[in-house]
């Protein structure tokens, strides 16, 4: 093999000290997950346990891009329903009792706990338990939490699938166990690449439908799919399966880097496994370097979003040849993106946590070329002359494997290429900033009107 | 417990983050956890705002619960006065905060912050949006505004329009340009693009306008009581109400007012010839109570169309709305359940809908048109031109807004004459209109679910509900009627069937049901 992975000369960022913060943070909570799992499991419904808010929340989140029949809804708690817990379990059951009859495609429901029901101690487990029994076999009954005071965005796919785990049937059977929910056509071409190596059987979770839920057991290899999986790793690595461990699979290297885990535990040979990636990398090399121009030598700062921040530095950095000069993500998980963090090289500050208003002060203080942010931050940042790319947008679309390297670059390029097409139109709206002038702000307006008089 | 999936109002403290947002220089804390902060990507994203809502969120844990979330509270209060220097600010809890108890009002009085802290008391399990809205703006003003020195000229205030509302900066521009052609300036506007000094001057003008109820009424009222302003009820939403508007202000002002209406199109628009096929259109109308009234009287008196069906979301202001439905011979539909409105438009199949986005995706889903009146609204409804849904320019632009969405009067003869012309055939839609071509989007998508030949496309499923069954020279002869009155035309027809006991629908009855009709 003649383009092996080196780590950066430099040294990576595994060891890098860790900015960690507290305060205000921009991010979603976990129930946003319900968004992308609700179309990835086609006969679950996810049935929010929360507030009004809670409700808002989808709906904002979700646009209106899945307004037709979406297989999720909110019971909205009232003031009755926090006088008495008794009652809110009645509540449940005959919510989900409605729910049920009306839409009998529905084979495994979910019950998911929000801040408020969290706060007043509602178990939805024994709810879960007790409307298994009822409404078994023909529907599964499961609960987790999604709450903000819990869990970060991306993190309520883990306690959605670490929920699930101990549902799942045992096996001794010498698996691989793809973990993480992937869009359709990029679990089928990693399915395409497996099959060709020889790898084999592999089954996904979470499944498309309940019947083709993975079992798991001694022999099950896993891979994560996406870096946010810790618990559901933990539970699977309780109940025998081995963790295989590897960057994860964007752009060409990490995708290699990530098959060649497999690879290596399924013993494929070094000829197999070039003669099965090698066309798929070159396709990926080229359409990465394509779109990569734009990106050559610019520097990108990632605010925390959806914990995918530290293997898209790796990527943006390694394949795109942009400089990342702070690289934020909502808890920094080494046990699970070591190997991106071995692979970044030694330069951005590594954050964890938030506290935004700093943030932005350091973002606005380094003018970076590229900032990765939430939708809250993207329109203000763009105001004041910084280019940005919403993070949510990298969790919506297919970003992983070889076919997509060349999308993922593409992502980033885009609002860079537009603000070079657009002719006279840097300048922000008519109304100046609100922002008290504070050292930092100061700095930025400047920075902005020389740019604007330019 | 109610299962909801989508909903109209947010909860109140996004009421209050609409009036903090469209002010400046006030500052809003809010005691809330981790993934709150969704509401900001409303006014970034919606509205496409350039700066945050200037609102500070706690972000509390689970580990902070029990332990420190009130020293949590005054961290976050004391940087935020720290950082943005606000000329006032407002504290509050939200939904999950409120379990919690931590008092954040007496919380940050404790503080002796050097500006006005106004605590809000939201309920965030028994009220909504609105109510979060009205209550925070009535609040800052009883706070804040006290006695002054009249203006030298002949002012008012107008009152209400807020970040994130249906056309509000416009609405607020246009009759600002109204008063002014009647001699009145404006003192202050608020909230939107207000400060909190302005809202202390409040008391020098001579009277209110409350151009939104929905979030000025407790404020005018108060106004009124302490301040003996008087305030308009006319909301200047169409040419009538308009009028009666200048009408209200001449009787508070006490003299007779003009009003230039050279620049009023609508009378004319409508009156000329090619408006005659907008006559009877059968309309749906649905939203807050202020627009859907308004808009009623709009759609009957100003465009001749026939309301058939008229709601609004918001419990507070219901009353009006049942009145008026029941003024119209209808019963109004008061609720904040989609899907009881969608059941309600299925079953009334009107052929164009005045409603809010929610209405817009049901209107989709029928394959009925459907004109944007009222929020809750979209990226699509902020639109760059201006374009003000009040006063005479305001009239002109719900002309169009409401003429849009429909087939032009000339096609609609076309497509009843040459069914089978390959460009005025049914599934082409309005020719003027492409997104509106609601056959042609569901036809495909239902012949791939179903595999057979695609039924008649644009209906509800559940239309041909019941044991009435269509025979198959019936069912191609209800093909030939074009598909903006084809729905009115199988519901009535099946009604007809029953009525008359008839288990199946022939040609004959098609026409029967035609004549009985049209009498």
């Amino acid at each position: 093999m003649n383009d092996q992975i080196r780590i950066p000369a430099s040294g990576g960022c595994l060891d890098a000290p860790v900015l960690r913060e507290r305060g205000q943070r921009e991010v979603f909570c976990g129930l946003t997950g319900i968004i992308w799992l609700h179309r990835k499991m086609q006969d679950a419904f996810f049935l929010v346990v929360g507030s009004r808010t809670c409700a808002h929340l989808l709906q904002s989140a979700a646009g209106v891009m899945i307004f037709a029949q979406p297989r999720f809804g909110t019971a909205i708690m009232e003031e009755k329903d926090l006088a008495g817990l008794a009652d809110a379990q009645e509540e449940i059951d005959r919510e989900v009792a409605r729910l049920l009859e009306r839409r009998p495609d529905i084979r495994q429901l979910f019950l998911v706990g929000s801040c408020p029901s969290e706060v007043i101690k509602l178990d939805l487990s024994r709810a879960a338990e007790r409307l298994t029994a009822r409404h078994a076999p023909h529907v599964r009954v499961m609960s987790y939490s999604g709450s903000g005071i819990e869990t970060t965005f991306t993190q309520g796919e883990d306690a959605c699938l670490a929920a699930m785990v101990p549902t799942l049937p045992e096996t001794d059977e010498t698996q691989l166990l793809l973990v993480g929910a992937l869009p359709d056509v990029v679990e089928d071409q990693f399915l395409r690449l497996f099959k060709e190596l020889g790898i084999g059987p592999v089954r996904c979770l979470p499944a498309r439908r309940s019947e083709d839920a993975p079992a798991i057991g001694p022999n099950t290899r896993m891979l994560l799919a996406q870096p946010f999986l810790g618990d559901t790793a933990h539970l699977l690595e309780g109940r025998g399966a081995t963790h295989l461990a590897a960057p994860f699979p964007f752009g060409e290297e990490g995708t290699t880097a990530w098959l060649r885990a497999a690879a290596d535990a399924f013993g494929v040979s070094d000829a197999d496994f070039e003669r099965v990636t090698r066309a798929p990398r070159d396709r990926a090399r080229s359409a990465v370097t394509a779109v990569s121009e734009t990106l050559r030598g610019k520097s990108v700062f990632f605010f925390p979003d959806s914990q995918l921040e530290i293997p898209l530095a790796r990527f943006l950095a390694r394949e795109c040849g942009m400089t990342p000069i702070e690289v934020g993500t909502p808890y920094l998980h080494k046990g699970l993106v070591g190997p991106d963090l071995d692979l970044l090289p030694q330069g951005p500050v590594i954050s964890e946590g938030q506290d935004v208003d700093l943030q932005l002060d350091r973002c606005k203080a380094a003018r970076p070329d590229l900032t990765v942010c939430g939708l809250g931050l993207a329109n203000p940042l763009e105001a004041e002359g910084l280019a940005t790319k919403w993070a949510i947008e990298l969790v919506f679309t297919p970003v992983h494997g070889y076919e997509q390297a060349g999308d993922l670059a593409g992502l980033f390029a885009r609002p860079l290429r537009r603000r070079a097409l657009l002719k006279g139109m840097s300048a922000s709206p008519a109304s100046g900033g609100v922002e008290p002038p504070s050292a930092a702000s100061g700095a930025v307006r400047t920075g902005a009107s020389f740019e604007a008089a330019s | 417990m109610k299962l909801t999936v989508w909903t109209y109002e947010g909860p109140p403290h996004v009421g209050a983050m609409r009036v903090a947002t469209g002010m400046r220089g006030l500052h809003y804390v809010l005691h809330a956890p981790q993934g709150d902060t969704y509401a900001d990507l409303l006014f970034t994203m919606i509205e496409r705002r350039d700066r945050r809502p200037p609102v500070t969120y706690t972000t509390f844990q689970a580990r902070d619960l029990g332990s420190d979330t009130a020293d949590l509270f005054k961290t976050a209060c004391r940087g935020a006065y720290e950082r943005f220097k606000p000329q006032a600010m407002i504290v509050g809890a939200s939904c999950t905060a409120e379990l919690i108890q931590d008092d954040p009002g007496g919380l940050a009085e404790s503080m002796e912050l050097p500006v006005p802290v106004i605590a809000l008391e939201l309920p965030s399990y028994q009220r909504k949006e609105s109510f979060g809205a009205s209550e925070t703006f009535f609040q800052l003003v009883r706070r804040l505004s006290g006695p002054c020195e009249p203006t030298a000229t002949l002012t008012c205030n107008i009152l209400g329009a807020t970040a994130l509302g249906f056309r509000h900066r416009d609405d607020v521009a246009e009759i600002t340009k109204l008063l002014a052609s009647l001699g009145i300036g404006v003192n202050v506007a608020a909230p939107l693009d207000a400060t909190p000094e302005d809202l202390t001057r409040l008391a020098a003008a001579e009277f209110n306008v409350m151009l939104y109820p929905e979030t000025a009424e407790q404020a005018c009222l108060w106004l009124e009581k302490t301040h003996g302003q008087k305030f308009t009820r006319t909301v200047p939403l169409g040419v009538g109400a308009t009028r009666d508007f200048i009408r209200e202000i001449a009787e508070i002002v006490g003299r007779p007012l003009e009003a230039d209406e050279t620049a009023l199109r609508l009378p004319w628009w409508t009156s000329s010839v090619d408006s005659t096929y907008l006559t009877g259109k059968r309309v749906f109308v649905f939203g807050d109570a202020t627009h859907a009234l308004a808009m009623a009287r709009v759609a009957r008196e100003e465009m001749g169309f026939e309301v058939v069906g008229l709601g609004a979301y918001n419990r507070e202001f219901a009353r009006p709305v049942r009145a008026a439905a029941k003024e119209l011979g209808l019963t109004a539909l008061i609720t904040d359940d989609y899907l009881e409105v969608e059941a309600a438009i299925a079953e009334l199949q009107p052929e164009m809908i005045m409603g809010t986005q929610m209405e817009r995706h049901i209107g989709k889903r029928l394959g009925i048109p459907c004109a944007v009146i009222s929020a809750p609204v979209h990226v699509q409804d902020f639109p760059a031109r201006y374009s003000p849904v009040m006063g005479f320019e305001g009239a002109n632009v719900l002309f169009d807004t409401l003429v849009h969405p429909l087939v032009m009067g000339l096609e609609e003869h076309l497509l009843h004459m040459f069914r089978e012309d390959f460009e005025f055939h049914d599934e082409a839609g309005p020719s003027h209109h492409a997104s509106h071509a609601p056959a042609a989007e569901r036809r495909p998508q239902e012949a791939a679910e179903e595999g057979s030949t695609p039924s008649d496309a644009g209906l509800p499923e559940n239309a041909s509900g019941g044991e009435i069954v269509w025979l198959q020279d019936a069912e191609k002869e209800l093909r030939k009627i074009p598909f903006f009155v084809r729905g009115k035309a199988r519901r009535n027809t099946e009604a007809f069937a029953s009525t008359q006991g008839l288990a199946t629908i022939s040609v004959e009855t098609l026409y029967d049901a035609k004549a009985h009709y049209s009498r």
